[in-house]
């Protein structure tokens, strides 16, 4: 056996050596065989870094297909749930896809490079999938998860620190927009999207110019309060921003073996992203018949009353308890919406936006374990969702 | 087009006319468009030299259902009737077997025949209640009938007995090998049994499930063999007469380019010059393969689907050899009369598993094995007054040879064919006048079936019952809708059976009601 092959070391990403140079906490873990920050220097005060100024997230390991040939729309469109021929060159799409009983395989955002040029990313790998979905298609997929790094900029300041980086053009980009430059001979793709439902840009470059980028945009973040984040910091985000995860709020349907442990996108709240005048898509049939027959589950967005997280909670319709109608899969106490919020599944038809629940949290201080039965009500909106996320030009802060 | 049709069936094979005249008997307006200028499919009869004719493809028949017959009235006039089966000896020494008699074997061998053939048969007749029903769903949306039918094949093999069902449940996965091996000394018996189980397929007497397939073979008519005035040709002659009574229209000569799909509904089909017909409903006599990835494209069906369609296993391996001979050839120990039979070369199980060896790799067999018959001995119109043909099944010819098959490799072939029918028939080089061999690969671009496959699509337990054509489209039904399934690749599979055909046309009217 080789040398490599017995090295047990995970995978660095290229921005590795000035994470390394950054870290104090010593706390990684494994993101697709990368090693990954929990954090770098101070969970909490990263979460604020880039709810009050910008914080820079390593997005390496997202997995990165390049999608090309003369069937590349119309296979990404039978892929996908959502039409795709709406998607221009120079946009971004939020996606979701599923197998052939409408349930979700995986969501991620689909990057409109060139014309029939196109970046599937997301958190898992599905090469296996796209590959059968490829047979009889005129189409190329390659993983490029190692070709290109990225950097997730988010944040109130990211535009400034962006535009003192002397990158032309951000102004223009509106959310969900894409622009490439040159950046010092290198290509850098830049695009107006994020995880954290806050103003913010995700920045793509090659491997080579990895620690060229980093450097240039911590000194152009330098009086703009950037920081280096970890996942720690932006799951707080994610869940106030109402998104979901993989493995978190939701099984991809390629790995649950009971049935009726996946979802699909009406019960993930992402109807919006269905389009059922597309001719066909993969899982078109079953969903129109789960339209017709009334989805089992339904995702709701949760604010509960109290201060205690609800981690892991069942969920009631009344105070006494009795039979639960589901169960909680995120919950934070978020710091700027002063809210003790969470993302929960029940059993239609509870759930309706205004409904009153209850989830009943188990908690401990100081060794001793406390239960309440907290009321939650379902809301509709993101918790966190300033109007800096959408204003074009960002103001400069 | 001005026409309307309530049912467009592709292909008029033997199963897209029964499916037709079927519809058509209950009604239904039925346009069959058929890509080749004659009717039948691998069931037809073609002058292959001048004067000389023969079942150009399928050549003997023992399959076609009851069912089929007394719900169309059929009346077909046999040449040749429960023809016995001979299974040649290069010394002479030949079994002659038929139903569940063996002669030429010790007393014990006949004794365990009589009771394998009766057990066989009896399994066989089960099973051929399934063969004809449509198979039950089994996903968490199956509906009452799907369980009705569940239970009764349940039912069924819990009323063969404890003994028997265990037999059964035993014997189902198994090789045929080991099961001949167990029970007879005949070499020449065990390599008879083991061809019956493995023609058609891409399997050998020791691949798993060779049991089911020979099961499959005495489906319908307890294997007793027959073959019809005219040939297979007659067979789907009379199915198209039958359809055309019930006012269903066959267009031949055309073939359909793809179906009209709009908004996952089809529309009609079109076909290669152009010409569309619509109607609500596609009935597909074409091989599941080439149904979904060339008439529907892949872009109207899902991923999943696709995928599991993709992977139907289709490499045919049975090629046709047919001679025009001058005179019948010499074979030892063999009467005037007896030229009327079946003949086999498989002289023992390990014969047949050998000759499967090369198809495993891509090669055809230097010792092929043979079912062999010479149809002009019960049939004076096959050939010219004193003169005589002979049509032969010929296995392993893979239709994926290594480095294609070309002239070349189809004159070697030939020669191997001929070799090896020299040993049994020691002047049949010096009889014939004219000769055509006749490989999967020829199937396929003739009859446009996927792989040249007998089944359109391996007979095995993974693409069986609710696994065939795929799971979760094993009703007939494809995932398009009104686009429905009707011949040798759905259930229950090949062999000119109509079952195919019958299911799917119950399929049809019950989902209408
Ligand atoms: C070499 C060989 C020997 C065999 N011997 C026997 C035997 O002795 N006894 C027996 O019972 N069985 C035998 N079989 C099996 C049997 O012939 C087949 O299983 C059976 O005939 C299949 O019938 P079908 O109607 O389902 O399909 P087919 O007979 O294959 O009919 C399909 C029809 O669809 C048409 N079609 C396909 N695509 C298109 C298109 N795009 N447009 C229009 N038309 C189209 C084809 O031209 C064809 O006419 C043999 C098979 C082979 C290959």
């Amino acid at each position: 056996m080789s040398k490599t092959e017995v090295q047990l070391d995970r995978r660095k990403s290229p921005f590795y050596p000035r994470q390394a140079e950054l870290d104090r906490l010593n706390q990684w873990h494994e993101w697709k065989g990368y090693r990954s920050a929990d954090g770098f220097w101070e969970m909490d005060l990263e979460y604020f870094a880039q709810r009050n100024s910008a914080g820079v997230f390593d997005l390496t390991p997202m997995t990165k297909y390049r999608i090309t040939g003369p069937d590349a729309l119309d296979y990404l469109n039978r892929l996908v749930t959502r039409d795709m021929t709406k998607i221009k060159p120079g946009r971004v799409a939020y996606a979701v896809w599923c197998d052939d009983e409408g349930q979700v395989i995986d969501d991620g955002t689909i990057f409109h490079l060139n014309e029939g040029e196109y970046r599937l990313c997301s958190q898992e790998r599905h090469m296996s999938w796209l590959q059968a979905a490829a047979i009889g298609m005129d189409v190329r997929i390659i993983d490029e998860t190692e070709d290109i790094c990225g950097l997730a900029v988010q944040g109130p300041t990211s535009f400034s620190i962006l535009k003192n980086m002397g990158l032309h053009g951000v102004e223009t980009l509106k959310p969900f927009d894409l622009m490439a430059l040159n950046f010092h001979g290198a290509e850098l793709m830049i695009s107006r999207t994020g995880f954290t439902g806050d103003l913010g840009y995700e920045l793509w470059i090659s491997p080579d110019s990895a620690l060229h980028l980093w450097d240039t945009l911590f000194e152009a973040g330098k009086l703009h309060h950037i920081r280096a984040i970890g996942t720690h910091a932006l799951e707080l985000a994610r869940i106030e921003a109402g998104f979901i995860a993989a493995y978190i709020d939701f099984l991809p349907a390629n790995v649950t073996v009971r049935s009726g442990r996946s979802r699909s996108p009406l019960e993930l709240g992402l109807g919006w992203l269905v389009d059922f005048e597309k001719p066909n898509f993969n899982g078109r049939r079953a969903l129109i018949e789960e339209k017709k027959r009334g989805s089992t589950w339904r995702l709701v967005k949760l604010d509960i009353e109290g201060n205690k997280e609800a981690h892991h909670s069942y969920i009631y319709d009344n105070k006494k308890g009795g039979e639960n109608i589901g169960f909680i899969t995120s919950a934070a106490w978020s710091p700027v919406c002063k809210q003790n919020i969470a993302l929960g599944t029940v059993r239609t038809p509870h759930g309706k936006v205004g409904d009153k629940l209850y989830v009943e949290i188990y908690y401990q201080l100081e060794m001793h374990w406390s239960r309440v039965m907290a009321q939650a009500t379902v809301v509709s909106k993101p918790f966190w969702d300033p109007p800096r996320k959408r204003v074009t030009p960002p103001a400069s802060n | 087009m001005s026409d309307n049709y309530d049912a467009i069936i592709i292909g008029a094979g033997h199963n897209g006319l029964v499916c037709a005249a079927m519809l058509g008997r209950a009604g239904r307006k039925v346009l069959v468009v058929e890509a080749n200028d004659q009717v039948g499919g691998a069931a037809i009869t073609r002058e292959f030299t001048e004067g000389y004719s023969v079942s150009a493809c399928a050549h003997l028949l023992y399959q076609l259902q009851p069912a089929v017959k007394k719900e169309l009235g059929l009346k077909l006039d046999v040449a040749a009737e429960n023809m016995a089966t001979v299974a040649l000896s290069a010394e002479g020494q030949h079994l002659r077997i038929q139903n569940d008699r063996v002669a030429g074997v010790s007393e014990e061998d006949a004794g365990s025949y009589r009771a394998f053939h009766k057990r066989m048969t009896r399994f066989a007749d089960l099973f051929n209640t399934f063969l004809n029903k449509t198979p039950p769903r089994l996903a968490k949306d199956a509906s009452r009938s799907d369980m009705l039918t569940l239970v009764q094949l349940g039912f069924d093999i819990r009323r063969l007995g404890r003994t028997e069902m265990q037999e059964l449940l035993r014997l189902i996965g198994m090789n045929i090998r080991d099961e001949v091996v167990e029970r007879f000394a005949s070499p020449k018996l065990r390599g008879a049994i083991s061809l019956d189980a493995v023609l058609g397929t891409h399997l050998g007497p020791r691949s798993p499930n060779t049991v089911l397939t020979y099961l499959y073979r005495l489906a319908g008519a307890k294997g007793q063999i027959s073959q019809p005035v005219g040939g297979m040709g007659a067979v789907s002659e009379l199915l198209a007469k039958s359809a055309r009574h019930y006012g269903v229209v066959i267009r031949t000569g055309m073939p359909v380019k793809k179906i009209v799909i709009d908004g996952g509904r089809v529309g009609g089909v079109e076909t290669n010059s152009g010409e569309t017909f619509s109607a609500p409903l596609v009935v597909s006599n074409a091989d599941p393969k080439s149904t979904i990835m060339c008439l529907v494209g892949v872009k109207n069906v899902e991923t999943g689907f696709t995928r599991r369609i993709h992977h139907i296993r289709s490499n045919g391996n049975a090629a046709k050899l047919h001679l025009a001979l001058d005179r019948l050839p010499k074979i030892e120990g063999i009467e005037d009369h007896e030229y009327a039979n079946r003949f086999v070369i498989a002289p023992d199980e390990g014969y047949v598993e050998r000759a499967f060896n090369y198809a495993k790799y891509g090669e055809s067999s230097v010792k092929p094995i043979l079912e062999i018959s010479f149809p002009s001995v019960s049939d004076k119109s096959m050939a010219p007054p004193g003169k005589h043909v002979m049509s032969a099944i010929v296995q392993y010819a893979p239709s994926k040879l290594r480095g294609g098959w070309t002239e070349d490799s189809k004159s070697d072939f030939l020669q191997v064919v001929m070799g090896t029918l020299s040993e049994f028939m020691p002047n049949i080089e010096s009889c014939v006048l004219a000769s055509e061999l006749l490989t999967s690969a020829d199937f396929e671009k003739q009859l446009h079936m996927t792989g040249g496959h007998w089944h359109h699509g391996e007979l095995a337990l993974d693409q069986f019952l609710f696994t065939r054509p795929v799971g979760g489209a094993q009703q007939y039904a494809m995932p398009v809708d009104g686009l429905y399934l009707c011949g040798a690749g759905a259930h229950p599979g090949g062999g000119v059976s109509g079952a195919a055909g019958r299911n799917a046309a119950r399929a049809i009217l019950k989902a209408e009601k």
